[in-house]
């Protein structure tokens, strides 16, 4: 029986092992070069430092892109969702002209040809409903409707598979006729259960997900494949996974903004207790593919509670108790929570401030960072915010001005992590190029 | 005109207001009233909402009560010519390339409520369809709506042909959207850009000479 560790050691045993990274046989990684194995230990142990709010030799630089590199490549999205190895390459590409600190992997278009196999409907794509060179993108409705947060709260996994999931997957009809499994339980009646596997529906479903899971192993393969091969060249990927605040749950791809909107005025307990009881859900499925993929750091893109979304009053009573939560949850686990504050969180940041210092990175878009180092920089490790607008229509002088801004203001004592604001599909080469080399020079620490 | 439905609306008691909305209607009030009423709430709702009182839930739900009451109240309109006259037109989409709604689709309900006669062309709208609806609707100001990057070239593009069917000093161009800013206003070439939904309404008042 293993001894308990605790969160600390978790997270410092996770560290070390990315430390001494071995390759899919489970030995020990060769890097390409001393200098790549140099460089991919120096990245990691400043992304450590920074998360513990210290300094390092100088502060860390990444852009966490969108599209960017498919459009950089000089490749349209519908090429980069349906060609995997064209997909790595521009990813591959991106990494080794940029030479970012640590990346993000290739894992953004995913697999066109699977959202067909399933009859994805949730999301227009390019090919189908996009252009061709446009991100996806999503379709926002109520997909949960109303009056169905009973059995969302009772039975959640329920509800997804014989309710939710087949409203936005055509193909997943079948699950509308299965049991629930927790009538399985003894001899007596047993066979019925089984039944609706017999009946065409269910059968073409699974037919289909046979299908769609060879398609999403060919995809995994080719995009581990780059992170394998990214490794030894100096370029480590420490994204273990993702989850979401039980509000973003709910309101993104579930009830939709008007509807989760509305339900805090027409229902709000329902609301509150549906949020408690994913709320173990969500910080198991960040712990579960931090333990898959042995990376430490949870994303967590937070959606709904931004700047003028909701009031001080609806954040702290709706969108900030579960999401607390899930993050202590995540780092009790030894794992790094990594929620991406969309939109402004300057109206956010004395509450954010109420969870545990140097465990965190909070990546930061319209929020005014200069304010968020003064009231969260003794809690938090800041990541951002070269905005969009910049790195598209601006120069790289205007890059260095704002990088060095953000240095001099937030780099200050560590805890500091250059980076973009929001993901993006479109920037001028030469500012990405700027902000990077700007960073390594000027960002030192003396 | 009843303070009660005012306050109601305003508060964002929704039950209260359709309750008093039946009793009124009911009670043989002029149904006039009823939505100047809900004319006179959406004033004080736009105020708070601006004084950072307000927010989003607040706008989606004043819209969920007035859409409940204009509801109740059109089968009793005769038809009355007399319907409060229009402080100008809006023409405004989503441009080509993204399909985001909600903000624009407040924006409109705001335009509405404000007295504007608005033409929501949707979203994905090309620069043509923009460019048609200037000519057939003849609107004083023109939204273009975009939340992703990419709109920041197609904005750009929209405004343009507008420019090249000889339209552009028609109109007074708005833009609006998550990433919006100063930078991407002029980039584009429009007038202005609007923060949020009551920016937008401001912009309109103002260019239409509206107090």
């Amino acid at each position: 029986m293993e001894k308990q560790l605790s969160p600390d050691e978790k997270r410092e045993a996770m560290f070390q092992r990315l430390l001494s990274p071995k390759d899919p046989a489970g030995n020990d990684l060769k890097f390409q070069s001393p200098e790549a194995e140099a460089n991919y230990k120096a990245s990691i142990n400043r992304i450590k430092n920074a998360i513990q709010l210290k300094e390092s030799d100088r502060v860390p630089v990444t852009v966490f892109p969108s599209m960017f590199p498919v459009n950089y490549a000089g490749m349209t999205v519908q090429e980069a969702m349906y060609d995997y190895d064209k997909c790595v390459g521009a990813f591959r590409k991106f990494v080794l002209d940029f030479k970012p600190d640590i990346h993000w992997g290739a894992a953004a278009p995913g697999p066109g040809k699977l959202y067909e196999i399933l009859d994805y409907k949730l999301y227009a794509w390019p090919g189908h409903g996009v252009a061709p060179a446009h991100s996806y993108q999503c379709l926002e409705g109520e997909y949960m409707s109303a009056d169905e947060y009973g059995l969302l709260t009772t039975d959640p996994s329920l509800f997804f598979r014989n309710f939710y999931l087949p409203r936005v997957f055509g193909v997943l009809d079948g699950f509308k006729m299965l049991p629930p499994l927790t009538g399985i339980l003894e001899m007596y009646g047993v066979a019925y259960n089984f039944i609706p596997y017999a009946l065409p529906p269910v059968q073409n479903t699974y037919k289909a997900l046979f299908e769609a899971g060879a398609e999403a192993l060919k995809w995994a393969g080719a995009i581990g494949g780059l992170d394998g091969e990214l490794a030894t060249l100096g370029f480590p990927n420490i994204l273990g996974g993702f989850t979401k605040a039980p509000f973003d749950t709910l309101g993104d791809t579930l009830r939709g903004t008007k509807g989760i909107m509305l339900d805090m005025y027409r229902q709000p307990d329902k609301l509150l207790q549906a949020m408690e009881a994913i709320t173990p859900i969500m910080i198991n499925m960040g712990v579960a593919s931090a333990q898959q993929t042995g990376n430490p750091l949870i994303f967590i893109p937070l959606h709904k509670g931004a700047d003028g979304f909701l009031s001080d009053e609806q954040f702290k009573k709706f969108y900030w108790p579960t999401l607390r939560k899930v993050i202590v949850g995540l780092i009790d686990a030894g794992c790094v929570p990594f929620p991406a504050a969309e939109g402004g969180y300057n109206s956010r940041l004395n509450v954010i401030r109420d969870i545990p210092k140097g465990k965190t990175i909070w990546m930061f878009d319209q929020t005014d960072l200069v304010k968020a180092k003064e009231i969260v920089g003794d809690t938090l490790c800041i990541f951002g915010n070269m905005p969009s607008a910049i790195l598209e229509l601006g120069t790289p002088q205007q890059v260095r001005d704002y990088a060095k801004k953000l240095i001099d203001a937030v780099g200050k004592g560590g805890g500091f992590i250059m980076g973009n604001g929001a993901f993006f599909d479109q920037a001028k080469p030469e500012n990405i190029k700027a902000m990077i080399d700007f960073t390594k020079e000027y960002g030192v620490y003396r | 005109m009843s303070k009660a439905l005012i306050d109601a609306i305003t508060d964002m008691r929704e039950q209260d207001a359709l309750q008093i909305t039946d009793e009124l209607l009911a009670s043989g009030a002029d149904p006039l009233g009823v939505l100047e009423a809900c004319r006179e709430a959406m004033a004080a709702i736009g105020h708070r909402y601006e004084e950072g009182v307000y927010f989003l839930p607040e706008l989606l739900l004043a819209g969920e009560m007035l859409s409940q009451i204009s509801d109740k109240v059109k089968p009793r309109l005769q038809a009355q010519a007399g319907a409060q006259k229009k402080l100008g037109r809006v023409v405004i989409g989503t441009v080509q390339g993204d399909i985001h709604n909600i903000g624009k689709n407040i924006v409109i309900f705001m335009l509405d409520v404000n007295g504007f006669e608005v033409r929501d062309l949707g979203v994905d709208v090309a620069p043509q369809k923009f460019v048609e609806a200037i000519r057939d609707f003849q609107p004083q100001v023109v939204g273009l709506s975009g939340f992703l990057t990419l709109a920041f070239g197609v904005m750009k593009e929209t405004v343009e042909a507008i420019k090249t069917a000889g339209l552009r000093d028609e109109v007074k161009i708005v833009i609006g959207g998550g990433q919006v800013s100063e930078e991407i206003s002029q980039y584009v070439g429009a007038d202005a850009y609007g923060k949020d939904a009551m920016s937008g309404v401001s912009l309109a008042k103002k260019w239409v000479g509206a107090k």
